[in-house]
């Protein structure tokens, strides 16, 4: 009755995670040429309020993004390369690193956040391109947009023939200066919350040593 | 299993509940005053799960065919009696119609549990629930977090639920052939699902710098969302990286 190790992880609701990584990036851009956008440039980031329909236009379109890069048929380093541009596109890459980081990131300096930041970017796009491989090939429905605290969760329901369908949550923010998700929350795990667990653990590892981090984690994934 | 040992198993399960406690319905935060026990136990489990399942380097880490597939279906066909006793002692008669339903279908049309009829054609993907998921909505606390051998990780109240599911088994009255039969096939039917997650399973077991802590925070956050039903999210759980990104 087995199953050892790791638990129903993959069993409840056969939800398992599909860390598609995308994102729609768009609206800003519209925005950012009008005179808004001239005068927001002028002041410091947190400049429009986003909405419900923003929030959701980043998330259809990095949907769209990770199906084109799975029916473009590419598989192995070609597709994670692909999921790696969507990442960046798409996500806030920046302040995810630093918050899988933690309070370690006040000691690194400038450089070395930019090399972890970098490194964590390639980590990303490997690892979750590989550990959701199974999920490949879902198809998402936005369901919801709604604000929480100072940012935006879009709900969706992910299918995939001959499974319970499963729920993916996106939380965007605009605090970077434009719409970005930076969290991805599949069937309740938290993708930040994980990873701030596994960067410690390799910190740990490392004695506490950031550019032995920096180095596990441009290897690892 | 003889009525006598069934008791005395639910005798261990009850006496086990006074570990948990009835309250915080929500629990948050991870609570593993055990941890050292369930180190030792994760790497047992993960030395067991090496030798008996782990891909030869080179080798897809999922095996994922119809024969595979048959073999978790059948696995999974003769759980669904239990999870029909547990939907109806949570006072939810919807899902246990429905895997009532995709029992008959499965167990007939789909011979025997090795074809899934009712999940392709019908729509009807089996409903999970267990013996743990009756105690949360009975209101039993979580209790403390437990990596259990083989069963993997687990909470005080969950660990109950497994032995009070076995214990309550519908399957139970089967004698003889027939029951070594129910059991071989639940079991080979859990192998089959360790090759058909096979990627996930594995990348969280032999790629995490942490595979302990990995598989603690997985379970919990998944049984979590999962025992909290739709209407709730994990909001509460949730920090805004921006207020402070390096907290």
């Amino acid at each position: 009755m087995p199953i050892p190790g790791i638990p129903t992880l993959t069993r409840r609701s056969d939800a398992g995670l599909s860390l598609g990584l995308g994102r729609g990036l768009t609206r800003r851009g519209v925005i950012g040429l009008g005179l808004a956008g001239a005068a927001a440039l002028a002041i410091p980031a947190p400049s429009f309020a986003m909405t419900d329909d923003d929030a959701r236009a980043l998330i259809d379109k990095a949907i769209a993004d990770v199906n084109g890069a799975i029916e473009s048929g590419k598989t192995g380093p070609a597709l994670y390369a692909v999921f790696e541009q969507i990442f960046t596109k798409y996500a806030d890459v920046p302040t995810i690193a630093r918050s899988a980081l933690g309070t370690a990131s006040r000691q690194a300096t400038p450089a070395q956040m930019n090399q972890f930041t970098t490194a964590f970017r390639g980590y990303v796009a490997r690892k979750y391109g590989s550990r959701f491989r199974e999920f490949i090939g879902a198809k998402f429905e936005v369901q919801d947009a709604e604000p929480v605290k100072s940012f935006y969760e879009v709900t969706t329901t992910a299918f995939l023939r001959g499974r319970n369908p499963f729920n993916v949550v996106w939380q965007v923010s605009d605090k970077s200066g434009r719409p970005l998700f930076f969290n991805i929350i599949i069937e309740g795990v938290n993708m930040l919350a994980a990873e701030r667990t596994e960067i410690g653990a390799m910190l740990d590892q490392q004695q506490g040593d950031i550019d032995g981090l920096i180095r596990s984690v441009q290897a690892a994934g | 299993m003889g009525v006598g040992r069934r008791v005395a198993l639910t005798v261990v399960a009850v006496a086990g509940l006074a570990g948990c406690g009835v309250q915080d319905p929500q629990p948050t935060g991870i609570h593993d005053p055990y941890e050292g026990v369930n180190r030792g136990v994760h790497a047992f489990n993960k030395g067991f799960d090496t030798v008996v399942f782990k891909a030869p380097p080179g080798k897809p880490r999922t095996i994922d065919n119809a024969f595979v597939r048959s073999v978790s279906n059948a696995g999974s066909n003769l759980g669904l009696p239990g999870k029909v006793v547990n939907s109806i002692l949570q006072g939810r008669p919807a899902p246990a119609m429905m895997n009532t339903f995709r029992f008959l279908v499965n167990t007939t049309v789909g011979i025997g549990g090795l074809f899934d009829p009712a999940g392709t054609a019908m729509n009807l993907p089996e409903q999970d629930t267990d013996f743990g998921e009756t105690l949360a909505v009975w209101g039993v606390h979580e209790g403390d977090y437990v990596e259990l051998p083989l069963f993997g990780p687990s909470t005080a109240r969950d660990a109950v639920g497994r032995v009070v599911d076995i214990a309550m088994n519908p399957l139970g009255g089967l004698q003889g052939t027939a029951a070594t039969a129910a059991t071989a096939t639940r079991i080979a039917g859990k192998a089959a699902d360790r090759k058909i997650h096979g990627d996930v399973i594995e990348s969280v077991l032999y790629d995490s710098a942490d595979s302990y802590s990995q598989s603690r925070l997985m379970y919990l956050q998944n049984r979590r969302y999962h025992l909290a039903g739709q209407e709730t999210k994990n909001d509460a759980n949730t920090w805004d990286p921006y207020t402070d990104p390096a907290q």
